[in-house]
C-alpha cells in the first residue's frame, strides 16, 4: 500500500493534471471508478462476495460460529475482522503473517462496523454467560489497483448483509446448516467508508495505485445515517503527512456529499 | 451544547478541562532522548534512541534518516494482565504515532540512520497514545532531533451528547448510556497548528466533531505549554 515506488515522472504528470482538477484515467477528483459487487465466491459460507472497484478487487465471506462470550457482555455476540492482503493481489506483498498494512486495514474496517450498531450483538446471544454467535468478517485482497481501504470496507459491509443465519442445534451442540434468515443486523443505521488522499494540493476520492502512493496523507472516514442525518461512526487518518483546516472542511463537505449521493445505492448492494 | 444524560462528569471535572498535567524529561539515562508525561492517572514514558545505522541495510535511505516508533503497554498497567510483546491494536498505535511524528522530525541530515522511539505505559486510564505521543515529542526535543515544530496530543470525544476533552477510562471504556462514548485520539502541531494524527471510534455528527477539533486545540496548547516548562527544566520536575 505505502511501500510501493513510482517515478518521478509518473508523480510530476500526475501532479500536474490533478492542479487543473484532473486525473490520468479522465475522472474527475470526486468520482469513483465503477462498483461491481458480485454473489458466489463460496457457497461453503454464510456469504462471500465479490466486490470491484475498477480493478481493484476483494473477496469477503462471513462465518459464524458458537463461542463463549467475554465476560465484561456475557449477552452479546463477538466480532472479528480480518485481512490478507496476499501476494497475489500485489508485487507489494508478501506471503505470511499478517503486516502493519493489513492490521491496519481490518481494525479500521472493524471499528467502521463495530461502532456503527449495524450488528446486532443482543440478538446473537444463545445463552447467556455461556454461547453466543461469533462472527468472523475474512477480507482476501485479489487485486490492488489503489483504495483497498474501501473496496474491502464495502465487501465486508455486504458479506454481512448478505450472511445466512446458521441453525444451532443445541442438544447435539453442533451446527445444522443455514436457516432462510439472514444474520441479526440493524439496517437503518448501515454505515460504510470513503478514503480521501491528499496529492498536488488537491483532495482525491477512490485513488488509484499510482495516486495512492504518492499522497501526503489519507483519511478514511465511515459514515451511517442517523434518521436522514449523516454521522461519522470511524476516522483514521493515515501517513506522515498534516492536515490543515482547508483541508477538512473540504474533506467533511466531500464525504457529505459523497454520503448522500451513494448512500441509497450501497444499500442496495448490502440488502440485495 | 445538546442536553444529554451526561451532564456531569464522573470525575467532578468541566466538559473542556484536562486532567492534572505533569511532566519530566531526561528520565533514562542511558537513552539519547527521554521524557515521561502524565496525565490523571494515565503515565507514559518514551524513550529516543538514534540517531543510529539502521540495520539490515536494505531498510536503509540514502536521502535521509527514517523514524521508528514502538508502542507497548506494559502487562501489569491495566486490570487484566496484558500479554507481553505486540498485539494488534499495539501494531496500529504504533504506526499511526510513527506517521504522527514523521510529520514533524527533519533527518534529512541523518542518511542511512534510524531514529527509535520507545513508548511504553505503565499505568492506564485511559488515553494511552496521547500521553505516550506527548512524552515522544519531549524525548525527541531531549535527544536534539531536528523538529519543524513540536506536537501536543490530546483524546477528545462525546459522552451521550455531550463534549468532553480528556476521556478517563470510565468514560471511554465503560460508559454505555444513551449514545454512548466516541473516543477521538488527536495531535495537533504546535505552530501550524494542523493534525497530525486522528483516529475515532463511536458515533457522531458532523457539526460535532468540527466542534471537538476546536476543542482539542484548545487543549493542546495547554499541553504545549506543560511540555515546554518541563523542557527547559531538564531532569527536574514540573507538577
Amino acid at each position: 500500500m505505502s511501500n510501493f515506488i513510482i517515478p518521478n515522472l509518473q508523480k510530476e504528470k500526475i501532479e500536474a493534471y490533478l492542479s487543473e482538477g484532473k486525473r490520468l484515467d479522465g475522472r474527475t477528483v470526486e468520482e469513483y471508478r465503477e462498483i461491481i459487487v458480485e454473489d458466489g465466491v463460496s457457497e461453503n459460507s454464510a456469504s462471500a462476495v465479490k466486490v470491484k472497484f475498477g480493478k481493484t478487487e476483494v473477496y469477503a465471506g462471513v462465518h459464524l460460529a458458537v463461542a463463549t462470550p467475554y465476560p465484561d457482555s456475557p449477552d452479546e455476540g463477538t466480532f472479528m475482522t480480518s485481512a490478507e492482503l496476499h501476494p497475489m493481489a500485489s508485487q507489494q506483498f508478501d506471503i505470511g503473517r499478517p503486516g502493519i498494512n493489513a492490521i491496519e486495514l481490518s481494525r479500521v474496517i472493524d471499528r467502521g462496523i463495530r461502532e456503527s450498531g449495524f450488528i446486532d450483538f443482543k440478538k446473537l446471544c444463545i445463552k447467556e454467560g455461556e454461547k453466543v454467535w461469533q462472527v468472523f468478517v475474512d477480507i482476501m485482497a485479489i487485486n490492488d489497483d489503489g483504495n483497498l481501504l474501501d473496496v474491502a470496507g464495502l465487501a465486508a459491509l455486504i458479506a454481512l448483509g448478505r450472511a445466512r443465519m446458521p441453525v444451532y442445534n443445541a442438544k447435539e451442540d453442533k451446527i445444522d446448516g443455514f436457516s432462510k434468515d439472514g444474520i441479526p443486523l440493524n439496517k437503518e443505521v448501515t454505515a460504510f467508508s470513503m478514503t480521501f488522499h491528499k496529492i498536488g494540493g488537491k483532495i482525491v476520492a477512490d485513488v488509484g495505485k499510482d495516486e495512492e502512493a504518492i499522497s501526503e496523507f489519507r483519511l478514511t472516514i465511515a459514515i451511517g445515517d442517523n434518521k436522514g442525518e449523516p454521522r461519522i461512526t470511524a476516522m483514521q487518518k493515515g501517513k506522515a503527512g498534516t492536515i490543515n483546516d482547508e483541508d477538512m472542511e473540504t474533506i467533511l463537505k466531500l464525504a457529505e456529499d459523497k454520503w448522500t449521493e451513494m448512500f441509497l445505492k450501497i444499500k442496495e448492494y448490502v440488502f440485495k | 451544547m445538546a442536553k444529554g444524560l451526561y451532564t456531569k462528569r464522573n470525575s467532578g471535572r468541566k466538559m473542556d478541562e484536562v486532567r492534572p498535567m505533569s511532566a519530566k524529561v531526561g528520565i533514562v539515562p542511558s537513552a539519547d532522548g527521554s521524557a515521561m508525561f502524565e496525565t490523571g492517572k494515565t503515565r507514559a514514558i518514551a524513550v529516543v534512541r538514534g540517531p543510529r545505522t539502521l540495520h539490515p541495510q536494505h531498510l536503509q535511505n540514502a536521502q535521509t534518516g527514517i523514524l521508528r516508533v514502538s508502542y507497548g503497554m506494559m502487562p501489569f498497567s491495566v486490570s487484566d494482565r496484558i500479554r507481553p510483546g505486540p498485539n494488534r491494536r499495539s501494531e496500529e498505535i504504533s504506526k499511526v504515532s510513527e506517521w504522527a511524528l514523521s510529520s514533524v522530525v527533519d533527518l534529512s541530515g541523518f542518511p542511512n540512520t534510524v531514529v527509535d522511539v520507545f513508548i511504553q505505559i505503565p499505568q492506564a486510564d485511559a488515553g494511552t497514545r496521547v500521553a505516550g505521543l506527548n512524552a515522544a515529542a519531549m524525548a525527541l526535543a531531549h535527544a536534539g532531533i531536528p523538529m519543524k515544530e513540536m506536537v501536543s496530543a490530546i483524546g477528545v470525544g462525546k459522552i451521550d451528547k455531550t463534549l468532553v476533552v480528556d476521556l478517563d477510562k470510565y468514560e471511554d471504556s465503560d460508559y454505555h448510556e444513551g449514545e454512548g462514548s466516541t473516543d477521538i485520539p488527536v495531535v495537533v502541531t504546535s505552530r501550524t497548528k494542523n493534525v497530525a494524527l486522528l483516529q475515532l471510534d463511536g458515533k457522531i455528527s458532523i457539526p460535532e466533531f468540527k466542534e471537538t477539533m476546536e476543542m482539542a486545540k484548545k487543549a493542546c496548547n495547554e499541553i504545549l505549554k506543560v511540555q515546554m516548562e518541563a523542557l527547559k527544566n531538564i531532569g527536574g520536575s514540573n507538577e
